[in-house]
Order: structure tokens, then sequence, then C-alpha cells
């Protein structure tokens, strides 16, 4: 494409089959405790 | 739904329920913006009607070619039929299915000390009391705790246990006692304990490095940044400063991890909007891994961060991110917690709407065995949940924060960020609302610029490594 790049290769939907296994890291375990950050976590399937 | 910006030179894109991010020329972007504000939902065929050209022209004629407006819609076309632009929201109807999800509890705070050898002026905790009394966790009520754990697990294999407090060192023995507990137990029932702690650092020693880099999957050692900044929020009870004795056990503590597996945290107020400094005199003492938060205060208390604040504080966010920017491309990169987005491997989408879990997945224990949503609520009676002996007595309250999601809470409808912070943190909301259902809108305010600037410096680097 001319005029965009895209910085991703997967979309949300992919996510819908595969997650839900559950044992990805709490959010508030990181490195917070006093906000909630889900977004910058790593799947665990994925580490 | 579409969310567009502009950020240190980049056109960002967006999709919100796609996930997908696009960095556009100027004439896509503004393609984008009419397009958009046409219909929010477009599709390939909406896109090919012959309203759309006229449209396109009318609005954008005077600047640009046809030619060119037309190339752009192609590719817009094109995004629009990977599923990349324009998506339509395929997540509400999953949210019943949330909802109703049956939850394992995988991950404990063990308030393992309810005392503290600081007074922080900001604490939450009250300097470790916890609107209570102060007291120790005795190693009967951990071994309950990490009982209940693995009881209530269900096949989860992974466990999350995070020595906290008060200040967890002021019970070090008992915490080395867990830990070979929980080494004993996992292996008796297929588990494995990730435990973590985290410390003001005072007690840090030789000793007790060794043992936290055998057995702590992470430690989260709490410090505010420049010496002043620090000594102001920081103080022993009797007035004097923490910095000079706490800097040096910390660099020798992440050296010893290899600068890994540990964040250096920090916590900004209202004294120091010139947070990006701490960042940087962070990373200036050799630390790699760090975390800055907006300090959790009354109205009334003179450092907590007001509304007028927020100005400042979005241009020190601005600011950082072009600095981490630089930084990266001379070799002398660091990470910050709140930018990192992990775009590809990411959370998928049962967690984005399960949020963070307190109250269900995550829950406190206190010093004698009570049980609550997450350490923030701990001493509130009204979220008292239960206890290590009798579990959980009161599954009411596991209900209530169970169902609250960025679609229960109306704010985070039509909030671009919602998949990132996931309805955002319910102590927030219920210390300012009274209600776990609703949001903090200047803490939602920084998260969403958190994400713009996470975006950005992917985008930058990007574009660093094809040129």
């Amino acid at each position: 494409m001319k005029h965009v790049k895209t910085l991703n290769t997967q979309t949300l939907n992919n996510t819908v089959k595969k997650g839900g296994c559950g044992e990805c890291q709490t959010s508030c375990q990181s490195a917070c405790k006093t906000s909630c950050t889900v977004g910058n976590q790593t799947c665990e399937q994925k580490r | 739904m579409i969310h567009q910006y502009k950020n240190n030179g980049y056109n960002i894109v967006l999709d919100v329920y796609s996930g997908s991010v696009h960095v556009m020329d100027d004439i896509c972007y503004e393609v984008t913006a009419v397009l958009n504000e046409q219909n929010e939902e477009h599709t390939e065929e909406s896109l090919s009607g012959p309203g759309v050209t006229a449209l396109l022209e009318k609005k954008l004629g005077s600047t640009y070619k046809k030619e060119e407006l037309m190339e752009a819609l192609s590719d817009i076309t094109e995004l629009v039929r990977e599923g990349k632009l324009f998506t339509k929201d395929a997540f509400e109807n999953m949210i019943e299915v949330v909802k109703e999800r049956k939850t394992v509890v995988k991950a404990l705070c063990l308030h393992i000390a309810h005392d503290c050898n600081l007074a922080c002026k900001y604490c939450f905790a009250e300097e470790g009391e916890y609107h209570g009394r102060r007291a120790l966790m005795s190693f009967e009520v951990g071994k309950k705790a990490l009982d209940f754990l693995i009881a209530n697990s269900g096949n989860r294999r992974n466990l999350e246990v995070d020595f906290f407090g008060g200040e967890p060192l002021m019970n070090w023995q008992v915490v080395k006692d867990l830990v070979a507990y929980g080494r004993e137990q996992e292996k008796l029932h297929d588990k494995h304990f990730r435990f973590t702690v985290t410390t003001n650092g005072v007690l840090l020693n030789d000793e007790i490095q060794e043992f936290i880099n055998q057995e702590m999957d992470n430690v989260v050692l709490s410090l505010d940044g420049r010496k002043e900044v620090n000594d102001r929020m920081r103080p022993f009870r009797n007035g004097k400063g923490s910095y000079d004795l706490i800097v040096p056990k910390f660099q020798r503590l992440a050296d010893s991890r290899k600068q890994e597996k540990y964040y250096i945290r920090g916590t900004f107020t209202r004294q120091n909007l010139d947070f990006a400094e701490d960042i940087l005199h962070f990373a200036d003492l050799g630390f790699k891994q760090m975390s800055i938060e907006p300090v959790v205060g009354e109205e009334s208390d003179p450092y907590a961060i007001r509304k007028e604040d927020l100005p400042a504080i979005m241009e020190e966010y601005d600011r950082l991110a072009k600095i981490m920017i630089e930084r990266e491309k001379c070799g002398k990169g660091f990470n910050f917690f709140h930018f990192m987005i992990d775009l590809d491997g990411g959370p998928c989408v049962a967690k984005r709407l399960s949020g963070c879990g307190s109250g269900t997945e995550y829950l406190a224990v206190t010093p004698w065995g009570d049980l609550y949503p997450c350490h923030q609520f701990v001493g509130r009676e009204e979220f008292l949940m239960g206890n290590v002996d009798d579990g959980i007595v009161r599954p009411r309250i596991a209900e209530d924060f169970r169902g609250c999601s960025v679609y229960s809470k109306e704010s985070c409808k039509k909030c671009f960020a919602k998949f990132y912070c996931s309805g955002g943190c319910m102590a927030n909301s219920y210390n300012f609302h009274g209600t776990i259902h609703d949001t903090y809108e200047p803490g939602c305010e920084m998260e969403r610029k958190r994400v713009e600037c996470a975006i950005m410096i992917k985008a930058a680097l990007l574009y660093d490594k094809a040129e």
C-alpha cells in the first residue's frame, strides 16, 4: 500500500478462538498496583 | 470505531475493534477522517457507492487531485476488506460469556507485613497499617493462604504470589518459609508458583538479594526518582530522606539480575509534574526497567493530581516518549512500563474484556488471613470477602467484580483505549465515585495519552528501521 503502513499483523478477532486460557499474569502483579494496564501484557502462549 | 491522532509527526489511526494500528500519509489520514464522519462502520460496499467519491472531492478536492483521492480510497478499501479499518464491534455479545465464566483464583497479594520502616506521605496503606493495626503475617496464616490458592486454582498451573506490605522485608523469615512451602506444594499439585516481592529496599542486604534472585520471578523496587523528589515523599519516620541508603542497594540488585525481571517503580505527584526527569534519572543511574505512576490521593491532599494538572502531564508524557526514541536510537534505550505495548502478541480478547481480575482471579490477604478483592480495598469492611480458613463467604462481592467490564461502564463505551486498560482500576473508581462500576476520569485521560505515546514510539522505531 502506498499511503499506509500497518504496525501489526494480528487482529483482536484472531485471538478469540485460541484465547481465554487464563494462564497469563494478573495485571496488578507486575509494576502498577495503583492503576490498570492490561494491554501491555504478553500472552502466555506467545511467551 | 476508529481513533485518529497526530503525534511527533506521525498520523496514526487505531481501529479499535480489530486493534489494528496504521500510520498514514496526510491524504489518506484526511480521507479516513472524512469517511469516518460520514459512516463509522463503512464496508467495502458502502465505500464503492457513488456518494463517496463526490464527498471526497467536495471536502478535499481543493487540496488534492481526484486521482490521489481515489488512490487513498483504494488503500482504505483494502484495509476494510482485510478487517482492519471501520471494523464493527464483534465483542459486545461475548460479554455475557465473560460475566458468566467460571473463574479460578490465580494470584494472591500477601500482605506479609502491615508495618513499614518508611513514612511515605502518599501511602494508601497509611504507613503500612491499612486503616487497621500494625501486624505481621504468621507462617501459619501464609501457609493457609497458599493452600487456599492451590485449592481454588482449578486447572490453572501458573500461580502468582506477591509479597506486599507495608514492607515485606520486615517479615523476611516468613517470606522465606512460605517460598519453601510453596516449592514443596507445587510439586505435589503440579503447579508453578511465580513469586514476586515489592520492597522499599531499606532492609535489603546481600543475603536477601541472593534469595530474591533465586526465587522471585519479579521484584518491584520503590523509588521516586531524583533525590529531592524521593526524599520529600519517602522519608523515614524521623523525617530523614531514604534515597542515599536505598539507591546503591537497588543498583546492585538490578545489576545482579542482569537488568531484567525487576521494575524500579516510582509515584509522581503534582509536586513533580516534570516526572520525565525522574525517569531519566533512573536511566542515568543505570536502571533499564522502570515505571512511574500518578499518585492516588484525595483531592484535598496537597500532592494529589488535579484536573488542571492534566495538560502539563500530557506534555510530559509526549516529551518522555520523544526522549525514549532518541535514547533507543543511540543504544541507550530503556523500558517504561506504561509505554509497553505488544501489538502482535498482546492479551487475547477474553483477557481484555475481563480486566485486572481483582475480586475474582486476584485477591489480597491480610496478615490475619482476611480476603479482599485487591490490596487497595484492604481495611474497607464492606469489601471483606472471607478468610483463609472459611474461604469466600461473601460470593456476592466476587459477582459484582466479575460483572464489571468495559461494556458495563458507560464512559468506556465511546473510549478508544478500552481494550488497553480494560476498564481501569476499580479501586480508583470506588475512591472517587463510591462504586466500582465507574471510571476515574483523570486516570482515563492519562491512560489514553500513554496508549497514544506507546503506539507512536512503535511507529517511530519501525520507520527508523525502514530507513
